[in-house]
């Protein structure tokens, strides 16, 4: 059982060079214990070779890692209390389901006795049971996703390393698994950390995401506060759409700022930190309306013509080309099963926001 | 109505066929004259004079030519297993890790296929000359020199067929395997080994065969008491060509066939593996 107090991992300022390429750049990073935990990034931000440095495939040029208060140095992937599930799964092809969820236990030298019910309790629990002879041959991506899984945990580790694991599956698939994943985590009771670039994967099922660029940690925060407080543009623009408005900021004081928005004006916005000057006020196209009309509200307005509309099913995007500020991106839900879409390209509209909907972001 | 014919139905055209037909007959008429005639009743290789199978008793009672099959059996026999080692831990070496004059080895290893047996003959002689290589040895340490030669030339043939299988060999079963507690040498024999097998299966099949019929390579290192099939075979031929010859190499025949199928068999992705 992981000791209390103490994070089940610990980064301490790991820089991690191949060559001349730094991959990890100063990376410190706290993962609490019994958590879902996401490394979330574009490809190449170093996010997989912090995985590969938990699991012990990857050693970093400098800092330290802790599991469980342990340092790692030294210690080689077979001796560590984490086991991995990898994006290819690498099911061993020789063995069938119960050979390859029995292998660690078998190789770590666990009495044959001990073996037989831990493996049937871990092929129980992801559901394999009737599968249990199959060669990996004759299963399915998902399913062997699940031996990958089983295989993992029946050597009951610390934390398990997941990399990638949805990437190979199809949406429909994805969903599901996304929900067993956290009833797993939930069930058994320690800490995930998942590698991925899918931003729905990582707020559907994180607890916790640091999200990453360039070998360096640019916030790490629960899901809702990714989303609605990125602390910079990149975190803004990597996860879900963002429309981002040049401004400067003239005053701040009273919880208020005034900021002088590029093509649009003044608008005063909620600000409880110190002035600044150069800063983006960022909105989600969900928090945008569309008018047919110039509409009699407080908010911000733009007059504009709709350039193209992408269509989801359940909602709309719709681009509107303003006069004042260029591309701006809408969000309509689809609530109504009429052929009249008002909103086709070519018309003419009006985008309105609430200044308080708006996110200030300094870098 | 006949179908018109598709742009790549080739077999459906005449000249294909025919085409089809002689190179057949220019492969294989050779041999099958030689099988049939180890069935004639005739001394000579000329005329047929009636169905026999007495040459194929002649055959096994020549004392002599059964201990050259003998001396065949045990050098492919030893020369494999000693290929089989070599060729696969090239294959794995070359394959698993990045050193300085890899390349070059890389070429190097092969060479043995691409130089011409001759040279390859002559070379082991004047090498055995050389260092003295003992002479006389008590059997089967006087086959020594013959099998040095053979695996020579079969292991880069194995290396070859191994490395080929270790292509599709995905490197992250190797990691889980250690991720899930195993050290080096259980990963090496669970994981890697049952992968390599089928080609290594593959690799000792074809170095038996090339063994089994070498002549050049074997004519030049083997001494008077060391005689090995395709050698006897030389030198029975020499004299004149009974149909026992015909019967002894139609037996030869249809080892090296038997061989070199389940070779072929291996060879392929098999269920479960791959």
């Amino acid at each position: 059982m992981a000791k209390n107090g103490v994070p089940i991992v610990r980064f301490e300022n790991i820089h991690k060079s191949f060559g001349s390429f730094k991959a990890v750049d100063g990376v410190s990073l706290d993962v609490p214990n019994n958590s879902f935990f996401a490394l979330l990034g574009p490809s190449g931000c170093g996010k997989t070779t912090l995985l590969r440095m938990l699991a012990g495939f990857e050693h970093p040029t400098s800092g330290r890692i802790l599991i469980d208060g342990e340092d790692m140095a030294g210690v080689p992937p077979n001796r560590r209390p984490v086991n991995m599930v990898f994006q290819s799964y690498a099911v061993f092809p020789h063995m069938n389901v119960r050979e390859n969820v029995g292998y660690g236990l078998k190789v770590s030298g666990v009495p044959r006795s001990e073996i037989e019910p831990r493996v049937e309790e871990a092929i129980e629990m992801v559901k394999l049971g009737p599968f249990a002879d199959r060669k990996p041959d004759k299963l399915s991506g998902g399913q062997r996703q699940r031996v990958a899984l089983a295989r993992a945990l029946v050597k009951k580790p610390k934390l398990l390393l997941l990399d990638e694991p949805l990437s190979a599956l199809d949406k429909k698939l994805r969903e599901d698994m996304q929900l067993e994943l956290v009833r797993l985590q939930q069930e058994v009771g320690i800490s995930f950390v998942i590698v991925t670039h899918d931003q729905d994967e990582a707020l559907s099922m994180a607890d916790l995401i640091a999200v990453m660029n360039k070998g360096k940690v640019l916030q790490v925060a629960p899901p809702w506060d990714l989303y609605e407080e990125p602390n910079c543009r990149f975190v803004a623009d990597f996860i879900g759409e963002m429309n981002l408005f040049e401004s400067r900021m003239i005053s701040a004081e009273n919880g208020q700022a005034r900021l002088d928005v590029k093509g649009v004006g003044l608008v005063d916005v909620p600000w409880d930190y110190p002035a600044t000057t150069d800063v983006a006020l960022a909105v989600r196209p969900e928090k945008m309306r569309l008018y047919r009309e110039e509409p009699e509200l407080g908010w911000v307005r733009l007059p504009g013509k709709v350039a193209q509309v992408a269509y989801f099913g359940d909602n709309s995007q719709v681009f509107v080309e303003t006069e004042q500020t260029g591309r701006v991106a809408v969000l309509r839900y689809n609530q109504s099963r009429s052929r009249e879409e008002p909103y086709r390209a070519g018309t003419q509209c009006w985008v309105a926001f609430e200044p308080s909907d708006g996110i200030v972001l300094t870098d | 109505m006949r179908r018109p014919i598709g742009p790549l139905e080739f077999t459906r055209r005449t000249w294909v066929r025919l085409w089809l037909l002689v190179v057949f007959v220019f492969l294989y008429a050779p041999i099958v004259v030689l099988v049939a005639f180890s069935f004639n009743q005739s001394r000579r290789n000329i005329v047929w004079t009636g169905f026999t199978t007495d040459w194929y008793g002649r055959a096994l009672n020549n004392a002599s030519l059964i201990e050259a099959f003998v001396n065949s059996i045990v050098i492919a026999l030893i020369s494999t297993v000693f290929s089989v080692i070599i060729g696969g831990l090239l294959a794995l070496g070359l394959y698993r890790f990045r050193f300085p004059g890899k390349p070059v080895l890389d070429g190097a290893s092969a060479l043995p296929i691409v130089i011409p047996e001759i040279c390859m003959g002559v070379a082991l002689l004047v090498f055995y000359a050389r260092v003295g290589w003992p002479t006389g040895l008590p059997w089967p340490l006087n086959l020594s020199s013959v099998i040095i030669g053979h695996i020579v030339f079969s292991f880069p043939f194995v290396a070859v067929v191994v490395r080929a299988r270790m292509e599709g060999f995905d490197r992250s079963l190797e990691e889980a395997s250690k991720d899930l507690g195993a050290s080096e040498w259980q990963t090496f024999w669970n994981v890697t080994l049952p992968y390599m097998k089928t080609g290594l299966i593959a690799g000792a099949l074809l170095a038996m065969t090339l063994s089994l019929d070498d002549f050049v390579i074997t004519f030049f290192t083997s001494g008077p008491d060391t005689i090995t099939f395709p050698v006897k075979i030389y030198s029975m031929v020499r004299q004149s060509v009974t149909p026992e010859v015909n019967a002894a190499s139609t037996i030869l025949i249809l080892f090296t066939v038997a061989l070199t199928i389940i070779a072929l068999r291996l060879q392929k992705p098999s269920e479960g593996i791959g």
